[in-house]
């Protein structure tokens, strides 16, 4: 399977209130709030880091899963919040925000 | 050349005066915001009101707000308004009604107030021993019902939408002349805001605490902000999560007779 980078797309606010990681889309005004592991997962998403690094260094260290279990729930954290535009998946590194500001807004 | 007229409307503190060439709509206006206008203070916007033959478009028409090289420019089917804050100055068209201007005004009002770290919030609003209390929820929720068994010692500043500041390492509620179902303006007064209740009837009174991301979800349902501007949306969202952690935001269930207000302390 190929490696996947992911970043945060420009086109969102998020802070962290109380250890919980609050998103909002600029877009569509969707908001979520996330749990632990997707808010290490969200502050590891630098766009240079592939997932699986990310997966290993902090998921799996930091909480104690086994690494197969970690991949399947990252991926399905993924997908999903990519599918709102406010997480950026790429088979290559991330350039720079420039260009995660343009692919935000084609999403 | 044509007489001008003026008046200058003043919510949240914040000076707007506006220009018409229509007495009758300036009057029509000093009643609309009776106790809101004449302030001693310089305005801090001006804007010229050019008044048009009402239009057939329906006023529910959404409203579209865009900021174009500098210039917020405001769209429903009853009105057109651009407004540069640069400058300090805009243009509305409308007709000689109070509704298109009071929308225009909301408008403008949460533009800057989201600049400024505060917003409107769908919510009434009312100042008791010298601390104001917001009570927001949707449509149904109670804001007019609290209002209404608001006993004689309160202060009401809004049945409808509050006009939250923010000021040194606090926020203050103002009262606007924005009614709802009352259909009784709010006092032109402020005070610092102690709660934030978000309502729910149910049959017996009880304030409940709520989690943060919690309130600031229940929060962002009821800020009013109208333009889709990414950089906009985001002062919103810190703005609310700012005031999630420096004032207490409750869950209030109650039912409605005037021993609510014996709760709320």
């Amino acid at each position: 399977m190929n490696e996947q980078y992911i970043a945060k797309s420009s086109a969102i606010a998020s802070r962290l209130l109380g250890g919980e990681m609050m998103i909002m889309s600029a877009a569509d005004s969707t908001f979520f709030t996330l749990n632990p592991v997707a808010t290490v997962i969200w502050q590891a998403a630098d766009g240079l880091t592939p997932l699986s690094e990310i997966v290993v260094r902090h998921v799996c260290t930091e909480f104690e899963v086994d690494p197969e279990i970690a991949h399947r729930d990252v991926e399905r954290f993924v997908e999903e919040l990519s599918g709102h535009g406010i997480l950026l998946v790429s088979e290559r590194p991330f350039a720079d925000s420039a260009t995660r500001s343009k692919e935000a807004a084609w999403a | 050349m044509n007489p001008s007229y003026q008046i200058t409307v003043e919510i949240g503190g914040i000076p707007i005066l506006l220009h018409t060439q229509d007495d009758y709509f300036r009057r029509l206006l000093a009643r609309r915001y009776a106790g809101f206008v004449d302030s001693a203070a310089p305005p801090r916007f001006e804007f010229d009101i050019e008044l048009t033959t009402p239009s057939r478009k329906a006023p529910d028409e959404e409203v579209r707000v865009e900021l174009q090289d500098g210039t917020w420019r405001l769209r429903r089917g009853d009105f057109r308004a651009q407004w540069d804050p640069g400058a300090g100055r805009g243009r509305i068209r409308q007709s000689a009604n109070p509704y298109s201007i009071d929308s225009v005004l909301r408008i403008v009002h949460t533009l800057i107030l989201a600049n400024e770290g505060g917003f409107l919030l769908h919510s009434a609003g009312a100042i008791r021993n010298g601390r104001a209390s917001l009570f927001s929820g949707v449509s149904g929720a109670g804001k007019t019902t609290i209002s209404r068994l608001a006993p004689p010692d309160v202060t009401l500043l809004t049945d409808e939408v509050s006009y939250v500041r923010r000021v040194d390492a606090g926020y203050r509620a103002c009262g606007t002349p924005f009614a709802g179902e009352l259909a009784r303006m709010g006092e032109n007064c402020s005070a610092p805001i102690a709660f934030l209740f978000f309502l729910q009837q149910g049959p017996e009174n009880k304030i409940e605490s709520m989690a943060k991301s919690e309130a600031i979800r229940r929060l962002m349902r009821n800020i009013l902000f109208f333009a889709e501007d990414s950089a906009l949306v985001e002062n919103v969202f810190q703005s609310a999560c700012e005031f999630v952690e420096r004032v207490p935001v409750q869950r209030l269930t109650f039912t409605p007779d005037s021993r609510v207000w014996g709760t709320i302390q």
